[in-house]
């Protein structure tokens, strides 16, 4: 299904947040934001839900590290047991910071990873810009046509109030 | 709004608008490199070549070709090490340890102390690899199931638990300076006159299109690479020190030793920090953006580490004192005192006396005094690792063992040659990725162009989330 797109292009971060808000407000969908810095409150404004990352990575934190001490206590206690220095085969206070080591790495391939699969990002990869300069010093802000009710002239005046430094128009096959 | 009280001045100087940050990064990156960059590479591959040279040398003789002696075990190579993972430290502080405390002037400096850290635990990683005698079975430390037994690894050596946290310590800090490059490789990859850094930065950005729904999970990944990495820097160097203080030599076993190291670490890589951005800013004529004032709070931070080593070498002596323990006295008034007197008053003097200059803002502001300064305090850092490790394995309890030990030329052309490494690394790091964070410098500007509004809302890291912002309207509700 195509998909009719209003962009509205701002060049700063208060002006795009203002807009992010004031089209939610009017009822229009908006379909994505795009800038070139991370931006404070721009996922509020835009209505995301706070990403689930963080517990991804604390499970497979807490995986990797009880991963390890069984694997430290079966290699030193079970598998070969070797005497050194008289201490006991289960050292357990002696694997902590092996365990620690492990738990960090673990948590941390899986955050970076999790982050790349989640945003779908790869190497070599074309990357899809709705215009010039999102990387550079543009914000844009994504309105999507979502019925009959859409009026185009309330868009335009809704991001000229916004200060927009300019408007486009874009059909698009298929979803972003 | 109560934020707006404690702003500060934006942390570059002059008024930058969004499309300049990235010009002026860029165009040092893009323009042809200067005569100084190409002297000081010369000279760094002339030494890396040397430390080559060295390396084939001692690894087909084998390591008879160090200086050490059945006394002294570790010499040259074991401080090297320290010397170097050490001043990786500071760039973990800079990138994980102030994001998490908000310090935004980090931003300036961070993506150059990032890959300080990367190449630093390269050279490091060199010298124990050696050190094994047969590095082409350093393999043998991970523990893998094997035809001899499975002979696996003794978890309770802390060499082992060294090995695992210099490993995990590389990996995180590489994966942190990669994801912090993403968004900026991207905005390479959409300038028009890149050239051939264009399709090199298209590969490397992944299809980074600056969505914020990208951004949300950007900033959450980088708050817990940091989170995760402030207690694994700590972590790294107190398993350093856990080499020395398991062990029952007078002068290394000590429970000082896990503090007094990660603030020696952290002392001696804010001084290399400095170095390097002052060597940085020059060559890539950024002074713009590395300005004095990150000097100045470098400088302080140079100060307060220094303070605390300071504190732990009185500490140190005082315990051994006050021990009672006869050898434990000995080792400290022979390393003041002793043969290498000289090399403990020239660690003294570097690491305690000469950064109180600093306590002066002239001094912090003279770039060649600072310069001179940071130089100082990394010579004074590298012999503090030297009298730890060889004054007290020189003199231990028999004096029949008693042994003096000298470096070959073999182990100072390695010493040298690492350096050689270090800084060719950094040179072409400077020519091919962009030294400063773009996209978190534009964070920073607090930029808007002068339109009457009066909303100001000062930008902020997602995690302080919902904080002090008031609840704008909400179409659901």
């Amino acid at each position: 299904m195509s998909q009719r797109l209003f962009i509205g292009l701002f060049d700063n971060e208060h002006d795009t947040l203002d807009a992010i808000r004031a089209s939610r407000r009017r009822g229009f969908k908006v379909v994505d934001v795009y800038g070139p810095y991370a931006v404070h409150g721009v996922e509020e404004a835009m209505g995301l839900q706070p990403s689930r990352l963080p517990w991804v990575v604390f499970v497979m934190g807490l995986a990797a590290a009880a991963f390890k001490v069984w694997f430290e206590f079966w290699t030193t206690g079970v598998d070969w047991p070797i005497n050194v220095g008289g201490k006991p085969f289960n050292s357990l206070p002696a694997f902590v910071p092996v365990t620690f080591e492990v738990m960090v790495l673990g948590a941390g391939i899986t955050a970076v990873l999790a982050f790349l699969i989640v945003c779908r990002l790869r190497p070599g990869k074309k990357a899809v810009l709705p215009v010039h300069g999102v990387t550079d010093d543009r914000f844009a802000v994504v309105l999507e046509e979502s019925d009959s009710t859409f009026d185009f002239l309330e868009v335009e005046r809704l991001f000229r109030e916004h200060h927009a430094v300019g408007i486009e128009e874009q059909i698009t096959e298929g979803g972003r | 709004m109560a934020d707006a009280a404690l702003l500060r001045a934006p942390s570059i100087e002059g008024e930058k608008s969004l499309s300049q940050v990235t010009h002026d990064v860029c165009a040092s990156m893009e323009a042809r490199p200067s005569v100084l960059w190409w002297v000081a590479l010369g000279a760094s591959v002339c030494l890396l070549l040397v430390g080559g040279a060295a390396i084939a040398y001692q690894i087909a003789i084998g390591v008879g070709t160090w200086g050490l002696n059945r006394t002294i075990g570790w010499g040259f190579d074991i401080t090297n090490f320290v010397f170097w993972i050490g001043i990786g430290h500071a760039g973990t502080l800079i990138s994980a340890i102030l994001f998490l405390l908000r310090q935004r002037w980090r931003t300036s400096v961070n993506r150059a102390a990032e890959a300080m850290t990367i190449f630093a635990v390269m050279c490091a990683g060199i010298f124990p690899v050696i050190h094994t005698g047969r590095p082409w079975f350093a393999y043998w430390l991970f523990p893998y199931p094997n035809t001899r037994g499975s002979l696996w690894v003794n978890f309770r050596s802390p060499l082992i638990w060294d090995f695992f946290a210099i490993s995990t310590y590389f990996t995180i800090s590489a994966m942190f300076w990669y994801i912090g490059l993403l968004p900026d490789m991207a905005t390479i990859r959409d300038r028009d006159t890149a050239g051939w850094r264009r399709k090199l930065a298209g590969i490397l950005a992944l299809g980074w299109n600056g969505s914020y729904r990208a951004w949300q999970r950007y900033e959450v990944v980088y708050l817990m690479l940091a989170g995760l990495g402030t207690p694994l820097v700590i972590s790294v160097h107190t398993i350093v020190s856990w080499d020395f203080a398991t062990s029952v030599l007078p002068g290394w076993h000590t429970t000082i030793f896990p503090p007094y190291f990660v603030a020696g670490a952290i002392f001696s890589g804010m001084a290399m920090v400095l170095t390097l951005m002052i060597i940085a800013r020059r060559m890539m004529h950024l002074e713009q953006y590395i300005t004095l004032r990150h000097i100045d709070v470098m400088c302080k931070l140079v100060i307060a580490t220094s303070g605390i080593v300071g504190w732990a070498y009185a500490t140190e002596f005082f315990t051994a004192l006050y021990s009672g323990n006869p050898y434990e006295q000995f080792v400290f008034l022979n390393r003041a005192m002793g043969p290498l007197f000289w090399a403990y008053w020239t660690m003294a003097g570097c690491n305690v006396f000469i950064p109180q200059l600093l306590w002066f803002s002239r001094v912090r502001r003279t770039i060649p005094a600072v310069f001179v300064i940071s130089l100082l305090v990394n010579v004074g850092m590298w012999f503090e690792r030297f009298i730890i490790i060889v004054t007290s394995l020189s003199r231990d309890f028999l004096p029949a063992n008693w042994s003096s030990y000298r470096p070959t030329s073999i182990e100072v052309a390695t010493f040298l040659g690492t350096f050689g490494l270090f800084f060719t690394c950094f040179l072409l790091f400077c020519r091919f990725l962009p030294v400063i964070a773009v996209a978190e410098v534009k964070g920073t500007l607090h930029y808007r162009p002068g339109r009457g509004h009066d909303s100001f809302t000062p930008p902020r890291f997602p995690s302080e989330k919902r904080a002090a912002e008031p609840v704008l309207e909400d179409v659901h509700a």
